[in-house]
């Protein structure tokens, strides 16, 4: 039952978005939100839409999913949007006590919603795209000039990296514990919220235990194999920018750039 | 003969109760028993190995033989006493001594750090800093080795134990150590996965020379090694070839530890021998029934 749990969502797939290279799509992702937050103009929204819309036919990715993942956002997205509607000053177009909407308003609130469902989608488009452990190491060799000022990538990267690979081994150790208490009575499903959070106790008590012995057990185990922090560590996987990736991050960074920067500068036909 | 691992006089005491209960490693439900009585974990052992042999470690729960295997690799130094091991005292460079003795425990679980098969075994590799294509190198021929070569991009959780434990054997083996070390490798594996990993652990002795040094609580594996250490409180209690050691059954039982099943049949059947295999068993049932001696 709890080994259908996965973390994150990957779609796992062989199109250009899934081969891209995980570190120039993090980059990527960045300098879309970049521009799409710098974006001022119709044209602008327009191409950012365009760019977003191509991606996601290219990676396959079913439409349905990508909404499914705005849906615990809506509240926010609405939120702001009506926010906006009501109190962007302006010329008023319709009245009703102390509320006004105005033209202005409801622009902004249009355009200020598409922008929050274009940065959602985008970024699950890249969890969608890269699994979660392709995730965290180019996120970690991203990260890793911070190690020069002291901050410990490394020791978060092994952290994520542990963490993944005992995700699976815990939960089937869940999944035994669970049958276990249920063979000597215990009840998970029935009760209300406090006597099921209650009868979690006897579950959770046993997991833990058993996470702080493998943890020791692991910590010893990687020490015999030589394990003493990052220094003068290095990887047998090097990953290496392909030609795809370079071509994809140069072309699409300075498309931003230029659409900004003419959106911006207001050189777009009016 | 070179000897390759020697323990003078070594004596050993954990620092505070707790840890004198975990000592084994084991769950069993002893440890109370253990605590109770802080004698020291290893009591003036003396013990030489040689270059290519193999060495099987019986003891019942708290005899020591999980700490003399600790001590190979310098994850424990002795109180008194010194232990060598090619040649270095392992109080030395842990990071060199580490490359010499591999050393496997009884989780498959608990010592796999990557979530790709060929990431955890260059795992020591990467830590040794080595460079990345000879990393790939070693880490390939660490799985032709214990012939895990086609599972090398699964994840780890998805093998059988007796494929789990041999991608821990490979995870040591890349380092090129002189010594393996093993502490009841087969302590939680089913019969196939033991026999998959007692397979590995000799062909591994055979073609490449590895020092085996391991601790196991199948009598029927000890049969198969060069050499028997029986452990007892902290020492060295029987020391010899299996044929040797299980002949002395009363003795291995004072110590509350069987025999293999071959040799109990023998000896119930009364006959003086020692036999090891089951072809053996026969041999001497048949020779003794036809009045002739044997072993």
């Amino acid at each position: 039952m709890l080994k259908d749990i996965t973390l994150g969502q990957y779609f796992p797939g062989t199109t250009l978005i899934h081969r891209l290279d995980p570190r120039a799509k993090m980059v990527l992702l960045f300098a879309f939100i970049t521009a799409l937050l710098m974006a001022n103009h119709p044209l602008t929204y327009g191409f950012v839409l365009l760019y977003l819309t191509v991606t996601v036919s290219v990676s396959r990715i079913k439409l349905s999913s990508l909404f499914r993942g705005l849906r615990p956002m809506l509240f926010i997205i609405v939120f702001t949007a009506v926010l906006n509607i009501f109190y962007t000053p302006g010329e008023p177009l319709v009245t009703f006590w102390v509320f006004k909407i105005t033209a202005e308003g409801i622009e902004r609130a249009a355009f200020m919603a598409l922008r929050l469902i274009m940065l959602i989608s985008a970024t699950f488009l890249l969890t969608y795209t890269t699994s979660p452990l392709a995730l965290s190491d180019a996120l970690a060799r991203l990260l890793s000039p911070l190690g020069k000022i002291r901050v410990p990538v490394h020791e978060f990267a092994m952290m994520m990296t542990i963490a993944m690979r005992f995700i699976p081994t815990i939960i089937e150790e869940t999944d035994k514990i669970m049958n276990a208490q249920k063979a000597r009575g215990a009840d998970f499903e029935t009760g209300n919220l406090f006597r099921r959070a209650k009868a979690l106790i006897p579950l959770l008590v046993p997991l833990f235990v058993s996470a702080f012995r493998r943890a020791d057990e692991l910590a010893v185990a990687m020490e015999c194999r030589c394990y003493h922090g990052g220094k003068g560590r290095t990887r047998m996987n090097q990953p290496h920018m392909a030609a795809r990736d370079v071509w994809a991050l140069t072309t699409s960074v300075a498309l931003f750039a230029g659409v900004t920067v003419l959106g911006r500068l207001g050189w777009f036909l009016p | 003969m070179d000897e390759i691992i020697r323990f003078e006089h070594v004596s050993y005491s954990y620092p505070t109760e707790v840890a004198a209960a975990d000592k084994d490693g084991a769950a069993s439900g002893s440890s109370e028993d253990r605590s109770v009585t802080p004698a020291p974990a290893l009591n003036g052992v003396s013990l030489a190995v040689r270059r290519g042999e193999t060495v099987a470690l019986l003891g019942h729960n708290g005899s020591g033989k999980s700490t003399l295997v600790k001590m190979l690799n310098g994850m424990l130094t002795p109180d008194t006493g010194t232990v060598t091991v090619c040649g270095m005292d392992t109080g030395g460079d842990p990071l060199k001594i580490r490359q010499q003795v591999g050393l496997v425990f009884q989780n498959p679980d608990n010592q796999i750090v990557a979530t790709v098969v060929d990431e955890d075994v260059a795992f020591a590799l990467e830590n040794l800093g080595v460079p990345p294509a000879e990393i790939r190198e070693r880490v390939d021929a660490a799985l032709r080795d214990v012939g895990m070569s086609e599972y090398k991009s699964h994840a780890p959780h998805r093998l059988s134990g007796g494929q789990k434990q041999r991608v821990a054997i490979a995870g040591v083996l890349a380092m090129n150590p002189t010594v393996l070390a093993l502490d009841e490798p087969t302590a939680m594996l089913d019969p196939k996965g033991r026999v998959e990993v007692m397979e590995t652990v000799r062909r591994l002795n055979a073609e490449k020379g590895v020092t085996v040094v391991m601790v196991t609580h199948h009598m029927n594996e000890a049969a198969l090694f060069d050499r028997v250490v029986v452990m007892d409180k902290g020492a060295v209690a029987l020391d010899g070839s299996p044929r040797e050691v299980f002949r002395r059954a009363e003795e291995l039982q004072a110590l509350g530890l069987t025999v293999p099943q071959t040799v109990a049949l023998a000896q119930a059947l009364g006959l003086d021998a020692a036999p090891l295999t089951e072809e053996e068993c026969a041999d001497a049932i048949y020779h003794a029934y036809k009045g002739e001696p044997h072993c």
